[in-house]
């Protein structure tokens, strides 16, 4: 061994001369993929210890070697541990100073001793507890005198903090920025030190229901340095609290009230003082035409509005706003059922810089509208025209816009290769492309995708049965593709998915449903290759015990849905079950409940695996296809979708 | 003194003297009553002259020379009269003309008296507005009478302290009264006390077994309201409900108790077998046994209160303790309300704390009464401090920690233990309710062995070391708050000095 470094130390000596720094910055450009990194470092002792240095993001899967990790790591700032599955209390223990982010979310185990643990890093700066339903306030006080740095604290769903706990923060972390207090059972009496914070920024109250007029128009002063509010949800809120809390706060440029009291007159009133109101969200609001016309007079600088699920979006009302915020750059109007292409026709009059046009589900707009988009609307980013009646034509003309980076054509039973070809050409940039149920899609529109898109990351092909291995080969091309949906497409094979694997090694997401022709052939080699998959699905695949088992070498599967596969048995599930140890989430058969040994079952939930048993009946193809028929000959792909 | 106690007295007083002036008598004696106790309070506690046994005497020998047909009461105040005029350039002529004045005076009154009486009989048949006319005419006939008694009397009064006749040694009936005395030795009550006493020493000449009576009556009329009054205060315990008062200096009396007599268990002597009692009730109760004499209902009832309260000057109280904000030395001297509160301060600032929750083993108090209130709430304090100060209120240690720069919650202990790991919590289990008292009484054993050294075994109770193992030891809650800056550290702070091995703590030559 000696005799061996000694040989090779000249090597050593000569990567000497580059300096920490200069490695540094090179290994700054290793992004794309986390194993990269890993590589790196594995080249010899030296490379090992300057990638430990580097390394300042951690997001870990399991927490078992938190404490080992961290001590390999000195300079890890960011921590993310909202992958990992059961956080306890005494993982925490070994939390360190250095740490300036931490994310906690879904750790719903923890307790005010792990809060206490958090609370030695002193210069945290970004805390998300969000659903940390055990911890109450008296952790969030050890928090609150702990990090007196915080800028960003997500305390969203953590149902134990009240009043007390979120008071104290206010009056210990004078830094706060930003703060999400979502569904707390907070009052006025709080909100009152919250907004005394000379710093905050952004601040969530979505869904906090102790919060009403009577407590909003009691506060005597708003906070002057908001410049984000979400009130969403908070249903005992009016136009009458909402003044008085926006009153002081002129600085306020995002406002979200959705699913709140009725968007009339009064309400956008009370809005006319918030010059410098760039979005507002509206979703799933009642909204009056006078009160859309009012918003359009007064918000001069809007850019954003969002009235996805908004009842009473008329023609009118839209087309008056509209015509009057030329600046529009994104705009929602998912489900907005009762607008046509007269509207369309306005906002894409108007509204020519449009980035973001959201309008899945507007049925009753007529399929020259897509063709106005095209023609005028040149700079959309992200397109959604979900179940719409836009035809190749459509298509054709929205290939114009260049920059479109998302674009989704679920239920969209009226295109073809045709259409979907020039997008394929033309949308260079695109990175996710939404086919669901759009079953006039074959593999050519699928090749000029691969070809055209390289850069894309997720495809849903589901249900376009036409769809064959050939398309699977061509996005192997496709190197960053990191989300594959191809359920209920028969024609594919093992040989498709394996070349999946092979190609794209970022796959994380993997949705063979219903693929009867994929078995275990495909499973192993995306076992070997995809060393990132996170998720699959493999209900009703020919998959068997061996398949299944060797899946247990992907180290980061976490969530994985095994329902009716005939050749599983308990013993098999079971290996497999045991092998993968980073699994959080199960869906099986009720059947197997009673077959898996109990022991097993007990070991893998301490280990954080939660169980979702389904008690399905296994549908067999000939029953899936009359159900088709007959859901489709009854009319409207929509009822379809729901059922199936 | 109640008034059928009153009416009972009189009722005796009138066949044993046969007077033809029962009325007056008694009406005098009432009037006589207020004046004294007034004249009482207006004492200044801090002149104390001494008066020589020799001037009762012969002032007992003036009274009975002149041998007037007033009350005993009356001859007392001109004595005292006589006394304090003597004192203060004594003229005697003077005296005798303003006693002569009175004299003149009270027989006016008696005869108006007299008329009212006879007259009340005529009037009846006649119209009533010539009654109300003739009725209005011999009120302000009498009123303008007792006005100018009053200030004639008034006149004789000496602004001097009369402490000095309630010289033990003064008059007949010092055996009598000294145990009294002795028990009620506020010395600011001396005059109060020495009021009746001496009275009784003159009632006691008269050859009357009356005087007898009267002297029981009296005796345990004044020494029962001054207990009464302590039983009384006992219900207000805040020595500082006070605080907000803004009396004048001077429109009040100020009392000042010595530390010993603060410090007294009971206040109420047996007069023959010495035993002490809190309560005078209990007292009387226990003098059954000494004799039948004391089963009668005078002797048992309980005395009443002073009705003729509001001439009285308002009471407060001194601390003895020199330096203290409630001694009357003090530059902002703050008094005490009562006598109870003037006892409660004086133990809880100046005194030892004695008395030790057997609960916690932690909390001190001086007042019995505290430690009850206290272990009414022992061990429902469950939101703790870092700092060790517990809450019975959540809101109330948010506010704490709100207030102070390093203060954290303390994360129940209970839940620390639970995270401790699954090996440990066989044994956890039994011992996690009642945890959080045990650290603290832990701390301070901890403290105060250090402090005083010399016999630390008996700081030491049972709960916490005798029983203790190793493995109980373990089970404070060091393990996740082992860092010097954790929140938890000032606990352990102490602890720390001594290894987990209880063997050690077995013998006190170990601990210094």
């Amino acid at each position: 061994m000696k005799k061996q470094k000694s040989m090779t130390e000249p090597i050593f000596n000569r990567f000497d001369l580059l300096s920490d720094e200069i490695v540094f910055l090179i290994l700054d450009f290793l992004n794309d993929d986390p194993l990269d990194k890993k590589s790196f470092s594995l080249v010899c002792k030296s490379f090992h210890a300057i990638e430990s240095r580097h390394r300042k993001i951690l997001k870990p899967l399991r927490s078992e070697h938190l404490a080992k990790v961290l001590i390999r790591f000195p300079f890890i700032s960011y921590l993310d541990l909202s992958l990992c599955p059961r956080i306890t209390d005494s993982s925490l223990g070994v939390i360190s100073g250095n740490l300036v982010e931490i994310d906690l979310s879904n750790a719903t185990d923890l307790k005010d001793l792990a809060a206490a643990s958090i609370a030695e890093a002193k210069n945290l700066e970004k805390l998300w507890l969000v659903r940390c339903k055990s911890i109450t306030d008296i952790g969030i006080g050890c928090i609150a005198v702990g990090c007196r740095k915080l800028k960003l604290l997500s305390l969203k769903w953590c149902f134990g903090v009240g009043d007390l706990g979120v008071g104290l923060i206010a009056v210990k972390c004078k830094e706060i920025r930003s703060l999400d207090l979502s569904y707390l059972p907070i009052t006025n009496k709080c909100l009152l030190q919250v907004l005394e914070l000379q710093h905050l920024e952004d601040l969530v109250l979505e869904g906090c229901f102790g919060i009403d007029d009577d407590s909003l128009t009691a506060l005597k002063q708003g906070c002057t340095s908001l410049e984000t509010l979400d009130m969403s949800s908070c249903q005992n809120v009016s136009h009458v609290g909402l003044s008085s809390l926006t009153s002081a706060a002129g600085c306020l440029r995002h406002l979200s009230l959705s699913y709140g009291s009725r968007v009339d007159l009064a309400l956008a009133d009370s809005l006319q003082k918030l010059s410098l109101l760039q979005s507002i969200k509206l979703d799933g609001s009642q909204v009056t035409c006078s009160g859309l016309k009012a918003i359009g007079n007064w918000c001069a600088s809007l850019t954003e509005l969002s009235l996805s699920k908004c009842s009473g979006v008329t023609d009118e009302g839209l087309s008056s706003l509209v015509t009057k915020r030329v600046d529009l750059r994104k705009l929602d109007v998912t489900c907005c059922r009762t607008i046509t292409c007269a509207s369309v026709a306005h906002i894409t009059n108007s509204c020519t810089s449009l980035t973001s046009l959201r309008m899945e589900s507007c049925t009753t707009v007529s399929a020259e509208a897509f063709v106005l988009i095209g023609q005028r609307c040149q700079f959309l980013e992200e397109l959604d025209l979900t179940e719409n009646n836009i035809d190749d034509e459509g298509l054709k003309s929205i290939s114009r816009c260049s920059q479109l980076a998302s674009l989704k054509l679920g239920i969209c039973p009226n295109i073809t290769d045709k259409g979907l070809i020039h997008i394929g050409i033309c949308c260079s940039k695109l990175k996710e492309l939404d086919l669901y149920r759009s079953a006039g899609i074959t593999d050519l529109s699928i090749l000029a995708i691969a070809r055209g898109c390289t850069v894309i990351e997720t495809i849903n092909i589901a249900y376009c049965k036409n769809i064959t291995d050939r398309s699977l080969v061509s996005l192997s091309k496709c190197s960053k593709l990191n989300t594959l949906e191809s359920r209920g497409c028969p024609l594919i094979t093992s040989f498709g998915l394996s070349a999946v694997a092979m190609g794209c090694k970022q796959l994380t997401k993997l949705d063979i449903k219903n693929c009867q022709n994929i078995d275990d052939t495909g499973m192993i080699p995306l076992a070997h290759f995809s060393q990132n998959l996170r998720q699959i699905n493999l209900s009703y695949t020919s998959v068997t015990d061996v398949g299944l088992l060797s899946l247990a070498s992907v180290s980061c599967l976490q969530i994985m849905t095994v329902l009716h596969l005939e050749g599983l048995t308990p013993s098999g599930l079971a290996a497999a079950l045991l092998a993968c140890g980073g699994l959080t989430k199960v869906k099986l058969q009720a059947s197997f409940k009673a077959l898996l040994p109990p022991t097993i079952i007990e070991h893998l939930e301490s280990r954080g695996c939660v169980f979702q048993w389904r008690d399905k009946v296994f549908q067999t193809d000939r029953l899936r296809s009359k159900i088709l028929e007959t859901t489709v000959g009854r009319g409207g792909m929509k009822q379809f979708h729901d059922m199936v | 003194m109640d008034p059928e106690e009153r009416l009972c007295a009189d009722a005796r007083t009138k066949p044993l003297n046969n007077q033809p002036f029962i009325g007056f008598s008694s009406q005098q004696k009432n009037w006589e009553d207020s004046s004294l106790l007034d004249y009482g309070m207006r004492i200044e506690p801090q002149i104390s002259y001494f008066n020589p046994p020799t001037e009762t005497q012969s002032s007992l020998a003036c009274n009975f020379n002149n041998q007037t047909q007033i009350t005993s009461q009356k001859s007392y105040q001109v004595n005292v009269a006589c006394e304090s005029n003597r004192i203060q350039d004594w003229d005697p002529r003077s005296t005798i003309s303003s006693l002569s004045f009175l004299e003149k005076k009270i027989h006016q009154l008696r005869d108006l008296i007299h008329f009212i009486n006879g007259q009340r009989g005529q009037f009846t048949g006649q119209s009533d507005e010539l009654l109300v006319q003739q009725q209005m005419l011999i009120t302000a006939d009498l009123t303008s009478i007792i006005v100018q008694v009053m200030s004639t009397a008034g006149s004789l009064l000496p602004s001097v302290d009369h402490s000095r006749v309630a010289n033990p040694s003064a008059g007949v009936s010092e055996d009598i009264v000294l145990p009294d005395y002795a028990v009620n030795k506020v010395e600011d009550d001396h005059s109060r006390v020495s009021n009746p006493s001496t009275r009784v020493s003159e009632n006691i000449v008269l050859p009357e077994n009356y005087a007898v009576n009267k002297v029981e009556d009296l005796t345990g009329y004044f020494g029962a309201e001054e207990n009464f009054a302590v039983e009384d205060h006992e219900l207000k315990s805040d020595d500082d409900a006070d605080e907000g008062e803004n009396l004048p200096p001077g429109s009040y009396e100020i009392l000042q108790l010595e530390k010993e007599e603060i410090l007294a268990p009971h206040t109420h002597f047996c007069t023959i077998c010495g035993k002490g009692f809190k309560r005078d009730a209990n007292l009387r109760m226990h003098m059954r046994g000494h004799g039948d004499e004391y089963k009668t209902p005078a002797a048992l009832a309980k005395p009443n209160k002073e009705s003729s309260s509001e001439s009285i000057l308002i009471k407060r109280y001194s601390c003895p303790y020199v330096g203290c904000k409630r001694n009357k030395d003090h530059k902002r001297f703050q008094p005490l309300k009562t006598i109870l509160c003037m006892k409660n301060h004086y133990k809880r600032s100046h005194c030892d704390k004695t008395y030790m929750c057997s609960r916690c083993n932690a909390k001190k108090f001086s007042v019995l009464a505290d430690l009850k209130t206290h272990e009414k709430h022992c061990g429902k304090d469950k939101w703790l401090c870092s700092c060790g100060t517990t809450f019975s209120r959540k809101d109330k240690l948010f506010g704490h920690i709100a207030l102070f720069q390093g203060h954290s919650p303390a994360v129940p202990v209970d839940e620390a233990k639970a995270s401790v790991g699954p090996s440990d919590r066989g044994q956890i289990s039994e011992a996690t309710t009642k945890i959080e008292p045990r650290d603290f009484n832990f701390k301070s054993n901890v403290m105060e062995v250090k402090g005083s050294g010399n016999d630390p075994t008996s700081y030491f109770s049972p709960l916490d070391f005798g029983t203790s193992n190793a493995g109980e030891f373990h089970e404070f809650p060091r393990l996740p708050f082992e860092d010097s800056e954790s929140s938890f550290s000032f606990l352990f702070s102490g602890s720390c000095d001594y290894p987990p091995n209880t063997g050690r703590y077995s013998g006190p030559n170990n601990l210094e």
